[in-house]
């Protein structure tokens, strides 16, 4: 084991696919809120797609290592990582050992990044996750978010014959995009001009977005049949009208059953580029149908691996080395550090 | 209640099978009965079941299965749903200190019904309440039952931290709150029942179809009653 310590925390937890089958006590499922950048940086480092993580805020982040090389990768919102100062790049497996530090700048028009491990981090299941859910008291090694000294342990990395990369870049942020919506279940509480200014408007999400509701911001939406539905079950994406006409998008952390009526529920193909959409960031909707978003979602490869490719084969052979080092020519002691780049 | 009940699509990855628009104990004994059956059940593609007041949230798998074809697996189960057996027979006695700073909404909410603390009291505590549905956080009950004399609009302003173990009335409703949490109702006391403990099995003391008494305490019993409770709970889970 090798050992990770927190120097700047960010604002940062632990999460994998989240906790299902608790619903029906009022505990959400939490877990990666974009579960695409989740997979991806899992697949780099070897790891079965639902391996918990660190999931990486908007703020910086850094990390020291003490111990044997461990291998990570850093997958979702734009932003910069070195380590010990040097530059690399996001999406690619990286060795990085004792005494080293990572750093993680500020997501830039994005909002969660995904840090997994080769051989994943050290932690317990509890009702079949790790997912930080501070108010359920679940979450494990933490049932709190990451804070300045805290450890967490990762296995060492093993030998690889090269470092990997994605294949393709990550879709990116969305830019005054436009998000699939399936309408409901409570559209028939607005009137059909009030979808219409929802579906027309370019809404911009608020300040306070976080793991539990983005709000937007934009016109307020008026009611038809006033802003109490007895409480139903909620879901990831839902948009409910609160009472004061502002829609709100209902994510990972949200309450289970909600009370003000829910005009949309945003379709699962859009869901990871949604929330990496940043406070203040440009949205727009389109409706589509139950069956189209189904249809989509099957011949969208969203649940495929991800392709891979070398990035880099390390250590490097270099070629003047091995002949300055070795007089008699083919006799190299291949394991000379001066062999290697 | 609906002649037909509805199947609302929420988004692409979950159903709501919706009996009703009303708080009605036979809407809900609906709900529950489906929850049971599907429970006995496996229905490929079906990852969990949500019971509420009025609906049954269904979320699925949408590689394995799609809306069309689970509310079309669906429609068989609804035409023998079994509503003799939706309660759970499991009845808790729950002390609670009514008023004071265990329940700093009692007064405003009695004048605001013009009644004394005490006739609310009275009125709280005389009800057998049904467990309607658990949700929003974890552990939190939503008890039917409420005397309608006692019904009082939420407020306008939620406030940010009601205690754990609060009691509370909202509109026509009745809960019991297990953790620590924004609430918009009025706290009219407090249990030292310990309803939601993450690492204990179960973690949730109360199903729905659970009947619910409350019964006054004075602050000063607060103790004794907490290691009555405690007691009840290794008993309930052992």
């Amino acid at each position: 084991m090798s050992r990770l310590i927190i120097t700047a925390p960010g604002i940062a937890s632990i999460q994998d696919i989240g906790r299902f089958g608790l619903q029906r006590y009022g505990v959400a499922p939490a877990g990666a809120m974009d579960a695409g950048s989740l997979r991806r940086a899992n697949t780099l480092v070897g790891c079965p797609v639902g391996t918990p993580a660190i999931e990486i805020g908007p703020l910086p982040v850094s990390i020291e290592v003490a111990g044997p090389p461990i291998r990570f990768a850093l997958s979702g919102a734009p932003r910069t990582l070195s380590i010990d100062g040097e530059s690399v790049p996001l999406d690619q497996t990286h060795v990085i050992r004792d005494a080293q530090r990572m750093k993680i700048g500020s997501a830039r028009g994005g909002m969660f990044s995904y840090l997994c491990f080769e051989g994943g981090l050290h932690c317990e299941l509890q009702h079949g996750s790790n997912s930080l859910d501070e108010r359920a008291g679940f979450g494990s090694p933490l049932r709190r978010r990451l804070q300045a000294a805290d450890v967490l342990e990762v296995p060492a990395a093993t030998a690889w014959h090269s470092e990997r990369s994605a294949a393709s870049p990550s879709a990116g942020p969305a830019r005054q995009d436009v998000i699939r919506v399936i309408l409901g279940p409570q559209e028939d509480y607005f009137y059909p001009e009030t979808i219409d200014r929802f579906l027309t408007t370019t809404w911009r999400t608020a300040l306070s977005s976080n793991r539990m509701c983005y709000s937007l911001d934009g016109p307020l939406l008026a009611h038809a049949k006033g802003y109490n539905i007895v409480s139903d079950g909620t879901v990831k994406g839902s948009v409910q009208v609160a009472g004061s006409g502002q829609p709100l998008v209902l994510l990972a952390d949200r309450g289970t059953v909600g009370g003000y009526p829910k005009i949309a529920t945003l379709a699962s193909i859009d869901m990871d580029r949604f929330v990496q959409i940043p406070p203040g960031g440009e949205v727009r909707f389109k409706a589509i149908s139950v069956g189209e978003a189904q249809a989509l979602l099957r011949t969208s490869g969203a649940r495929d691996s991800i392709a891979l490719r070398e990035a880099s084969r390390l250590p490097g052979i270099n070629p003047a080395a091995l002949a300055s080092a070795n007089l008699a020519g083919l006799a190299t002691n291949a394991l000379d550090p001066a062999a290697f780049d | 209640m609906y002649a037909e009940p509805r199947f609302l699509p929420c988004g692409d990855s979950a159903l709501s099978v919706e009996f009703g628009d009303a708080i009605d104990e036979a809407v809900n004994a609906r709900v529950l009965s489906l929850d049971r059956k599907l429970n006995s059940q496996s229905i490929e593609g079906i990852i969990e079941a949500v019971p509420t007041y009025r609906s049954l949230l269904i979320h699925y798998d949408p590689f394995v299965t799609t809306f069309a074809n689970l509310k079309r697996e669906l429609i068989p189960y609804l035409g023998k749903l079994d509503l003799s057996r939706i309660d759970t027979n499991r009845a808790w006695s729950v002390p609670v200190v009514y008023g004071g700073e265990c329940g700093i909404d009692l007064e405003n909410l009695a004048a605001w019904n013009n009644l004394t603390t005490s006739e609310v009291i009275a009125r709280h505590s005389k009800v057998a309440y049904r467990v309607c549905m658990i949700g929003f956080m974890p552990g939190f009950a939503y008890l039917g039952g409420l005397d309608p004399s006692l019904a009082t609009p939420r407020r306008k302003q939620p406030r940010p931290d009601a205690p754990k173990g609060t009691i509370s009335i909202g509109g026509e409703q009745t809960a019991l709150q297990s953790v620590v949490g924004p609430s918009g109702w009025h706290w009219i006391g407090r249990t030292p029942l310990d309803v939601y403990a993450p690492d204990r099995n179960p973690m949730c003391l109360l199903d729905p179809g659970d009947i619910v008494r409350f019964y006054p305490i004075s602050i000063e019993a607060w103790q004794s009653e907490s290691e009555r409770c405690a007691a009840m709970i290794r008993d309930a889970v052992q």
